[in-house]
């Protein structure tokens, strides 16, 4: 065993002691040179052994370690798709658009857009599908539309408190449905009781944090995910993120917390203690009380991760590969791997076990 | 003595007249049917009487009789035999009947019209084809819930299951919504069972009107019973081309890619294709053709033979080409009138065939291609004026080369989907789309630009000069056919609620349906008036109006005011068909705000109007 071997072990060891938990991957990044239709990847979505990516220039589809596109002349409704949502009970695939939301199922695109059918607006920034529901996060307002009626509602500034129309994110649970109101907040649904509550930013609509831990960190949302199960929901803002357990908020800044950036763009729940943030600075793990970081330098762009434990410390552990690009947009998990959407490129996340990891 | 008097003299005995609501004559009407696996019985769905009808096939006698919701459309066997599942397309419910007791054992819900419904291998889901909801419901029968729609095309219609039992096929009696004058797509969409998940959807080029589905070679091979409308070409030379083919596509592992094959002949057309029978060793097809009152026998191995020794190019064209069917068609035999759906006994050596306007079933000896015996259901011994123009309606022998009848468009008295140019006055001039026929009396007149004043001159001498170029029908006959159309009733209307009432949302929508002033306060003339125009029982004003939507091809820009019940069931909208949605009539077509004042309104008050709209 030469000398070299020894210390790379060694720090790899402490590394991971510095990293107690904190996954660590190798990443595999898919570009046009690869068999992406584009770079500027909005948003994945991986429905077992099939992965959606929402392009700039197309829905890709990966499957079998290939790919296959659809575009406008497939059906599809716009060329730049935005998010994608997969009905688990049928397999079929929605997919938000800047003209319009396309159904694709067994082949056959469907399009909804403002002029053929009830849904708000053909910018549509999010779905999410919930049973027979379909939500919509559009330009103009949310929307939904019953399956089995074909009918649509609205939601917007006349009957929830959504004063900002500009939706640009929804997720949807069984009890809840929840709406990033890009520059209002946040709005809540209850399924049960078909109301809405809206929370906001304390401070206005300032980027002065006065008032930390007593509401949404700010009104410019990006994304929001609800941990059902634990009734946590986190949000993404372009001015740090929140979580709130139905009492009590939690706020994270790049200055006081893990978070490489204020500048989310999506965020991901595990559970209701840990999540993942897509930053325009990389990408984010927190598993309630370590952060990591994994992304390319941002001087050198070199492959890195970093861990920033509880009381602080940051630990760099030695990685060879990266996602393709520190602007994050989306991510999906696939078991203990994950996809990652970048503004160059498609990553995939393997998982390295423990014991591969410290060998 | 088995002959057809004597069978008529048993049935008349329990023959009892049915009357739906108390007034006029109920005729069973006839439409599928299910053999049980010993062959002992023969069930048969009756959607005039609301009715299953339990038969002693070797007999010819009724036994029993079991009612189930309403117009049902649909009838299969459970794996075990034991229960029966009817689908009561107004109902929106599938009746579970109980075999031993001939009882209705549970109501499970479905979707809007359900149409068709079977089980998988295993009998323990059951997949319901909705005609309106134009998806499939999967039920899970041990909880008699159901668990999950998915996505057909539209008008899904006709269900079967593949004889290895991992595919189910699902046909649709309407096209493809497409864009304006494109040839109609339709498809068969195949659902996994053990997934319980649609797979594929085989595409059907130029077809539209596709009806039963069968596999056959452990799911090698599928046939579909389709007519290919020729309606995007003048109507104006019959006897030179056809107008409607009628056909069969075949697909599957055993020949690959979809093959359309004719079964009309060069100077005799067989319409349109329904139902479908395989006899039990695959050697032949059946296919019912009920304007014709016949049933085709195909040969399947020369069929079969005949597109393997047929190149790329002649597979794609092979629809066209009529002298084709002399190739594989082995007889046809003349049955009672309207055919509709096929059964054969589990040897094989009989094919029942369901009469729905002569209220009988013919048993066919399937060796000798004749009719053996015939069934009665029992029926009002005197027809009623509306009962004979319901013969009429769906019978194709007036035309020239018995080419359709009305009911070839007016898809079991409903629309087909399509626009057509029917007048012999230009390639792509006067393009009219397709109406619904439910409840037109008193909504004169008619044809889109209003010049037809009444049913006898839309059905006589339009018909005869335009469409059959042949035999016209009787003063008398003609008489009856008006009388039938004016009966066909209005189907429920899905998206009003049961009490009557409406909903917020359509509240909304009926104020600005009759609002007087738009948004900013000025007020809107009467004539722009949603409610001006579309007033009355049937929201029409029986008037013709210009509201911006003429197109240059168009003669007038004067439209006849359509009725709206039931607007939701009838796309594509306008005169001809251009606008694909509700949506479009406003979003697309009214720049100008000449068809009502609409371009103030936000797009949720659209919508408010639009579901409104639905509900009348």
């Amino acid at each position: 065993m030469n000398t070299r071997l020894v210390v790379s072990i060694l720090f790899a060891t402490l590394a991971w002691a510095g990293a107690p938990g904190m996954p660590q991957f190798r990443w595999e990044n898919f570009t046009t040179e690869n068999g992406l239709p584009d770079n500027h990847v909005f948003q994945v979505k991986v429905d077992g052994n099939r992965v959606w990516a929402a392009t700039e220039n197309g829905l890709a589809l990966y499957q079998n370690g290939r790919w296959k596109v659809y575009g406008t002349a497939d059906g599809l409704a716009h060329r730049a798709v935005l998010f994608v949502d997969v009905d688990p009970r049928t397999g079929d695939v929605w997919a938000a658009t800047m003209g319009g939301l396309s159904r694709f199922s067994a082949g056959r695109f469907d399009n909804y857009t403002q002029l053929n059918s009830g849904l708000p607006n053909d910018v549509v920034y999010g779905v999410a599908v919930q049973g027979d529901a379909v939500w919509v996060a559009t330009a103009a307002g949310g929307g939904r539309l019953d399956l089995k009626t074909g009918q649509w509602r609205h939601f917007n500034e006349r009957n929830t408190p959504m004063y900002e129309i500009w939706t640009y994110a929804v997720t949807a649970g069984a009890e809840k449905v929840y709406y990033a109101v890009w520059g209002g907040g946040v709005l809540e649904y209850d399924v049960k009781t078909g109301r809405w509550k809206d929370y906001n930013d304390p401070d206005g609509e300032t980027e002065v944090v006065v008032l930390k831990d007593q509401g949404l960190i700010h009104e410019i949302t990006t994304s929001v995910s609800w941990a059902e199960k634990d009734h946590v929901l986190w949000v993404a803002t372009y001015f740090g993120a929140s979580r709130y357990d139905g009492r009590y908020w939690k706020n994270f800044l790049d200055k006081d917390s893990g978070l490489p950036s204020n500048f989310l763009n999506q965020v991901k729940a595990v559970d209701g203690t840990r999540a993942w943030f897509a930053t325009d600075k990389g990408l984010a793990y927190y598993d309630g009380a370590n952060w990591a970081v994994y992304r390319p330098a941002l001087d050198t762009h070199a492959p890195e991760m970093t861990v920033r434990d509880a009381q602080g410390a940051i630990t760099h552990v030695p990685t060879t590969t990266a996602p393709a690009h520190n602007y994050i947009l989306g991510l999906d998990f696939d078991g203990d791997d994950l996809w990652v959407a970048t503004a160059h490129g498609l990553s995939h996340g393997i998982r390295i076990k423990k014991k591969e990891a410290g060998r | 003595m088995r002959g057809t008097a004597a069978i008529w003299c048993m049935i008349a005995a329990a023959f009892c007249v049915r009357a739906q609501g108390g007034a006029a004559p109920a005729y069973p009407s006839p439409i599928e049917m299910v053999v049980s696996a010993n062959g002992s019985r023969l069930y048969v769905v009756c959607e005039g009487t609301n009715e299953v009808v339990e038969i002693d096939p070797v007999v010819g006698t009724v036994l029993r009789r079991v009612g189930v919701g309403q117009r049902p459309k649909s009838i299969s066997l459970s794996p075990d035999g034991r229960s029966l599942y009817v689908a009561n397309s107004w109902s929106d419910t599938v009746s579970a009947v109980d075999v031993a007791s001939l009882k209705v054992a549970r109501e499970l819900p479905a979707g809007y019209e359900p149409n068709a419904a079977v089980t998988d291998a295993e009998g323990r889901f059951l997949y319901v084809a909705n005609r309106i909801g134009n998806d499939v419901s999967v039920i899970d029968l041990a909880r008699g819930v159901e668990t999950k729609r998915l996505l057909a095309g539209r008008g899904a219609a006709y269900l079967s299951l593949s004889p290895d039992g991992r595919r189910i096929y699902c046909t649709h009696i309407y096209p493809q919504p497409g864009a304006f004058r494109a040839p109609p797509e339709s498809e068969v969409t195949v659902i996994d069972t053990r997934r319980q998940m649609v797979v594929e959807r085989e595409r059907l080029h130029n077809a539209a009107g596709t009806f039963h589905v069968v596999a056959a070679d452990h799911g090698r091979l599928v046939f579909a019973a389709q007519m290919r409308p020729k309606n995007l070409i003048p109507l104006a030379h019959v006897e030179h081309g056809w107008v409607i083919g009628n056909s069969l596509s075949v697909f599957g592992a055993a020949i690959g890619e979809v093959v359309q094959v004719p079964i009309d002949e060069l100077d005799r057309y067989y319409t349109p294709p329904f139902g479908l029978a395989i006899s039990p060793g695959g050697q032949q097809l059946f296919v019912s053709t009920t304007g014709s009152d016949s049933v085709t026998v195909i040969e399947i191995p020369k069929l079969l033979a005949f597109i393997r020794a047929a190149s790329p190019d002649e597979r794609r064209t092979m629809a066209n080409d009529l002298s084709a069917s002399a190739n594989y068609v082995a007889a046809r035999i003349p049955v009672g009138r309207a055919p509709k759906g096929l059964a054969l006994s589990p040897d094989g050596k009989r094919l029942f065939v369901a009469n729905r306007t002569d209220d009988t079933i013919s048993v066919i000896d399937t060796a000798t291609h004749r009719v053996a015996s015939t069934i009665s259901l029992g029926r009002p011994a005197k027809l009623t004026a509306e009962r004979r123009g319901e013969r009429l309606f769906f019978s194709a022998r007036f035309a020239f080369q018995g080419h359709f009848g009305c009911a070839n468009c007016h898809i079991e008295a409903t629309v087909d989907g399509l626009n057509w140019d029917l007048e012999p006055d230009g390639f792509g001039v006067d393009i009219v789309e397709n109406r619904l026929l439910e409840d037109i009396a008193g909504t004169g007149p008619f044809k889109w630009n209003g010049s037809n004043p009444d049913l006898e001159t839309e059905c006589g001498p339009r018909t005869e000069k335009y469409f059959y170029r042949a035999q016209s029908y009787s003063p008398a006959e003609l008489a009856d056919l008006v009388s039938f159309i004016k009966s066909i009733p209005l189907r429920p209307n899905r998206y009003l609620r049961k009490d009557g009432e409406l909903t917020a949302q359509q509240e909304r929508g009926l104020a600005i349906f009759e609002r007087a002033r738009s948004k900013n306060g000025m007020p809107i003339d009467d004539i722009n008036r949603c409610s001006t125009c579309h007033m009355g029982p049937h929201h029409t004003s029986q008037e013709l109006s210009d509201v911006g939507t003429g197109k240059p091809t168009d003669r007038s820009p004067l439209i006849d005011v359509p009725q709206l019940d039931n607007v939701a069931l009838s796309a594509p909208y306008l005169h001809d068909g251009s606008a694909r949605t509700l949506e479009e009539i406003w979003t697309i077509f009214n720049p100008h705000d000449r068809h009502g004042v609409t371009n103030d309104l936000s797009k949720d008050e659209l919508n408010d109007l639009i579901e409104y709209l639905k509900t009348l």
